[in-house]
């Protein structure tokens, strides 16, 4: 920057206060931006982005622009990036890249080509023969947007309505791009009700997640009256993706208090549960008790759910039928059912899967 | 420390979005990329406008935004369409344009 | 050609006769079209329209005939136009007739031996599915020769020409299923398009020098001497080569012999009594041109004798009937030839000729058809004989023709050959022997070999096999036979005391008055000579084959080398393919090669280039979006730091 030859007056130069905007910013801006080339997350990619952006945003107030800082946070960091955070959600917000090249040469390509992009515009910047800056005080006359907004409506009136245009049919045309059409019927809700009830299937819907009051993420699968997890509870995005939390940590705290629940209902919460590792043992080993207490709320509905484990149901609900007392298994149905329906599911629940032979009484003491 | 500081912090972010247009394969990165190369641009255009003294500059940078933002919406419609079909947002899992 | 407008050169109105001539060719023509068009609809009634057609045309002629008569000699002569054909620059041809006395004999000839053929072809092709095609075409062949004889211009001339060259392909392939058939129409088709050659470029070299193609003003500038001799003798040696291809002369004879495969009405039409003699009525029209060009003229001389001696030697050894017949065509064209190239008064006697040569010849061959109709299309002479027993009506027809070819007085042959013969003696030097002796000659050897068909077919013993039932025809081909027959006995004499030479001058002179002169031998001595060699000829055929004690072989003998050459048809064929067919298929052969190897190879070398090149370059589309960014922005630097270069 030496280089060049500065005939600028003082005034025109930059004051201290904006130097150390402009380094402090800048440094953070060029490093946030780095993000983009380094970032295998992209959700990280477009948060170090909106860092940049309002990086930026500083650095036009400082350019003695404070409407278009105020405009680039409202539109790139309010607007466009959250669009891009929509879409990341959209397609997958977990979805990182590999970056092992597929273009043989590529990276290097790109780097090489950065390289001399960089050399050919920093030579460029540096060659120019800048004055200092003249400053738009006199020009903004104290109000900058209102001196923008003068010469945007006098002098290019034309240009803002062909962009006008341009926002309108660009919002038609992505409308267009997204759309598609209907090949079928539509399902609407009461055709799917009458399917559930046509195939047997729960009709109500679904536990929702998280246990209440510890854990109400989104991931956590509900815990049904046995301290078992209610894997059905968690949307089947995640458990197709496979982001299910796990019930491990959890038991820990959670089995002393869903116990006493269970035991209420259960009398015998048999609390050998927390053995370590192995979760599955102290889930599975309530539920062994579990029959006597919450018996069959359904027990026209589970042959039809699951054809496979009836007979076992039924010898294991004959016991359980007397004492039936209706809350309990009120609360335990949501749960039962749909994990009955789909044993095939669980894949994230190894808790429960490693244990197939104590399945069967399970799925008896579920009815 | 004159309009030459901001340009060459334009340069700098303009290479960035520009090697990172090349490097990545994630189309909503690389379409970040060109986001910061339109911004980089509009810093440029901010500096000279100080520089010379007039708004001009401004209200190109301000179509810029405003462009870009036409931009973004078609350039996201067309990827979260292309996601639908492939399952993918990577560039060049395929070489479609090939064929 | 409905607006007729009549332009007439000659001085006088065009009588009502002769101005519908335009009908003559008209009617033939629409009747084919109706025939071809209206496809088996009019298979009940087709025949009935082609005999109507060629009937009507000939009472057109007949009229206009009249008409004719009607006028002093030099007012003979009409010009009807019809419309403008061409136009361009100085060029201007209108399509025209030209009726005088030479064209007025080639229609009567044409359409009332037609007319017979045609009535004969009712019963001759009763049996056949296509009759109706058979009598389109027979209509279309009316018309094209009728258009042939009567256009005013060579090109005009040539239409007519063509299309009797299409007419003669398609009937002597008209049972193309059988492909020896086709393949001989195809010859024949080849071999007139070899003339065809030569028509077209004696008409490019008029045009060239003449910047006309009518008769009357291509023979003005003749007249005028505004062309060289050298031209003159080019034009007559082209049309000549033409005259040739039509007329089975020397060396394009080849194809009359195959053509014989047509059915035997088109034989007697087509290839006996009026297409092929097409080429004498060129070379005769020509006059004015041959008259200027000694050179040309003594081609025409030569060609004539030599085709006369040719197809007299290969009919003397034919056993196929039609094929013996064809030979004697060939043989007697060459009199008319040989009489055309003697100049005008010669070209009066080659026309007689032609007229008698029409009826006779169309006589005989009718009579072969019915010979065949009777023997269940069988033409081997050597399974007939003893037929003038069963077939009396055929035998007396035939016999008409039979002594009219050999020229036997009163018979009509005998007052045109007879007049050839002499006016070959005539001349100077070397030429009227010679040509003389040929002609002399050659009656003698015809007057062997036609006393052998005759003899072969209706004396000696019955050679036919047991189940063969000869009987004679029905009175529709008979009667036909029978006015031919007639024809045959005395045309001749009838057209020599009306003084047709003398009704022929305006045309045959009109290059100007033709010197009379004496033979170099006395006119009896010839006739007498003639006379002898003929009934030597005769009276040997009969010791070998028609007496009762003549001993006819049913296969072939073997015979010496001569006459092993003539059945072989002194080895046309043979000749044909050895100096033509295999040059010119080896000549095909390298310049296929040359094709295949230098411009395919040069248009396939440029296709591979672009093929390698492309597949090269297409390893630059990857495919792959960033690929291209990456180009792009190299591109962008390189632009950039040129830019920076030129700037700094």
């Amino acid at each position: 920057m030496n280089s060049v030859a500065v005939v600028a007056a003082a005034s025109l130069s930059m004051s201290t206060s904006e130097q150390f905007l402009f380094w402090i910013v800048g440094s953070i801006v060029v490093l946030a931006a780095l993000a983009l080339l380094f970032s295998k997350r992209a959700v990280v990619t477009a948060c170090a982005v909106m860092v940049t952006m309002v990086g930026l945003a500083f650095l036009y107030v400082g350019l003695d622009a404070p409407f278009l800082g105020v405009v680039q946070v409202v539109v790139y960091t309010g607007a466009i990036m959250m669009l891009f955070v929509f879409v990341i959600m959209l397609v997958g917000v977990d979805i990182s890249d590999s970056f092992v090249e597929t273009i043989r040469g590529q990276r290097w390509i790109g780097a090489l080509l950065g390289a001399g992009l960089l050399v050919v515009l920093v030579g460029a910047a540096l060659r120019a023969a800048v004055p200092g800056f003249n400053g738009l005080d006199e020009v903004d006359e104290g109000n900058n947007p209102r001196a923008v907004a003068k010469i945007l409506f006098r002098d290019y009136p034309f240009t803002l309505e062909i962009t006008g245009c341009l926002l309108i049919i660009a919002a038609v045309g992505a409308v267009v791009m997204t759309h598609r059409d209907r090949l079928t019927k539509a399902v609407r809700q009461g055709d799917l009700a009458a399917m559930r009830i046509k195939h047997g299937v729960q009709v109500t819907p679904p536990p929702a997640p998280g246990v209440y009051a510890r854990h109400n993420a989104a991931d956590v699968p509900a815990v049904d009256p046995d301290g078992k997890a209610i894997e059905a509870s968690v949307a089947s995005v995640l458990r197709m993706r496979g982001q299910v939390s796990r019930l491990n940590g959890l038991t820990q705290d959670l089995l002393p208090a869903a116990v006493p629940e269970a035991g209420r209902t259960v009398g015998a919460p048999a609390l050998p549960g927390p053995a370590a590792d192995e979760p599955a043992a102290d889930l599975a080993e309530p539920e062994v008790a579990a029959p006597a207490a919450d018996a069959a709320p359904a027990p026209a509905e589970t042959p039809a759910a699951e054809p496979a484990p009836p007979a076992a149901a039924t010898s294991g609900a004959e016991p359980a039928k007397p004492a039936k007392p209706a809350k309990p298994a009120k609360a335990a149905k949501p749960g039962k059912a749909p994990k009955a329906a789909k044993p095939d599911e669980p894949a994230t629940l190894e808790p429960a899967q490693p244990d197939p032979p104590g399945e069967e009484p399970k799925g008896g003491d579920a009815k | 420390m004159t309009v030459t500081a901001y340009l060459i912090l334009a340069s700098v972010l303009f290479t960035i979005g520009a090697t990172t247009v090349l490097v990545r394969r994630n189309a909503i990165v690389m379409f970040m990329g060109v986001e910061l190369m339109l911004n980089a641009a509009n810093l440029a255009f901010l500096a000279f406008s100080r520089m010379y003294g007039t708004l001009d500059g401004q209200l190109a940078a301000f179509f810029v935004m405003v462009v870009a933002a036409a931009e973004v919406v078609v350039g996201l419609a067309i990827i979260v369409s292309l996601f639908r079909t492939r399952r993918t947002v990577s560039v060049d899992d395929e070489s479609l344009m090939r064929h | 050609m409905n607006g007729i407008d009549l332009t007439l050169l000659a001085a006088a109105e065009a009588p009502t006769g002769v101005s519908l001539m335009w009908l003559v060719v008209a009617i033939p023509l629409a009747s084919a079209a109706i025939l071809l068009l209206a496809g088996r609809a009019a298979d009940a009634w087709g025949h009935i329209l082609g005999v109507a057609a060629s009937a009507a045309a000939f009472v057109v002629a007949a009229w206009a005939f009249f008409a004719m008569l009607g006028r002093a000699p030099a007012e003979r002569s009409f010009n009807l136009g019809l419309f403008d054909w061409i136009t361009g620059g100085d060029f201007n041809l209108q399509a025209g007739l030209r009726i005088d006395q030479l064209s007025i004999s080639f229609v009567l000839l044409v359409t009332f031996v037609g007319t017979l053929i045609h009535i004969y072809s009712v019963a001759y092709m009763s049996h056949d599915p296509d009759r109706r095609r058979f009598f389109a075409y027979l209509n279309l062949f009316v018309a094209a020769m009728l258009l042939l004889v009567l256009g005013n211009s060579y090109l005009v001339l040539f239409v007519g020409w063509e299309g009797v060259g299409l007419a003669s392909y398609l009937l002597i392939g008209f049972w193309n299923q059988r492909l020896d058939y086709a393949v001989a129409a195809k010859k024949a088709f080849v071999a007139n398009r070899v003339g065809d050659v030569g028509m077209l470029i004696a008409m490019m070299v008029m045009f060239a020098h003449f910047h006309t193609l009518t008769f009357d003003g291509v023979f003005e500038q003749v007249q005028a001497d505004t062309a060289s001799t050298a031209v003159l003798t080019a034009i007559g040696l082209a049309l000549l080569l033409a005259a040739c291809g039509k007329s089975a002369q020397f060396p394009l004879q080849s194809w009359l012999g195959d053509a014989m495969a047509g059915p035997t009405p088109v034989s007697a039409l087509i290839h006996a009594a009026t297409m092929v003699t097409a080429g004498v009525y060129l070379v005769v029209r020509s006059g004015p041109i041959y008259i200027h060009t000694e050179g040309a003229r003594l081609a025409v001389l030569i060609v004539g004798a030599i085709t006369l001696l040719y197809g007299a030697i290969v009919g003397c050894a034919k056993d196929d009937m039609k094929k013996a017949l064809a030979a004697s065509t060939m043989s007697q064209i060459g009199y008319m030839m040989l009489a055309a190239g003697l100049g005008p008064v010669g070209a009066a006697f080659a026309i007689m000729h032609l007229l008698t040569h029409g009826f006779f010849k169309a006589g005989l061959f009718l009579g072969a058809g019915s010979v065949m109709h009777a023997m269940k299309d069988q033409v081997d002479m050597r399974r007939f004989g003893g037929l003038g027993t069963v077939m009396k009506l055929t035998w007396v027809t035939m016999m008409a023709g039979w002594l009219a070819i050999l020229g036997i007085p009163p018979f009509s042959g005998f007052w045109s050959k007879d007049k050839i013969i002499e006016e070959a003696f005539v001349g100077t030097g070397w030429q009227p022997w010679v040509f003389g002796l040929v002609a002399m000659l050659g009656a003698g050897i015809t007057a062997f070999y036609m006393s052998r068909l005759f003899f072969m077919v209706f004396h000696g013993q019955a050679r036919w096999t047991d189940d063969q039932h000869p009987h004679e025809a029905p009175p529709l081909m008979t009667v036909p036979m029978a006015i031919l027959a007639i024809g045959s006995v005395d045309l001749g004499g009838i057209l020599c005391l009306i003084g047709f030479a003398k009704w022929l001058e305006p045309v045959t002179q009109a290059a100007g008055e033709a010197a009379e002169a004496e033979p170099v031998l006395a006119v009896p001595v010839i006739t007498v000579a003639t006379l002898v060699l003929v009934l030597a000829g005769a009276a040997l055929a009969w010791v070998k084959f028609g007496a009762k004690t003549a001993q006819v072989p049913v296969l072939p003998p073997p015979a010496n080398v001569l006459v092993k050459a003539a059945r072989e048809d002194l080895f046309q064929d043979t000749a044909n393919d050895v100096f033509l067919v295999r040059p010119g298929q080896a000549v095909v052969k390298g310049l296929t090669a040359v094709d295949g190897k230098v411009v395919d190879g040069a248009v396939r070398g440029i296709g591979c280039l672009v093929q390698t090149v492309g597949g090269g370059l297409s390893r630059w589309q990857t495919g792959f979006v960033r690929s291209y960014a990456a180009s792009m922005l190299a591109g962008v630097i390189l632009l950039a730091a040129i830019v920076l270069a030129v700037w700094l």
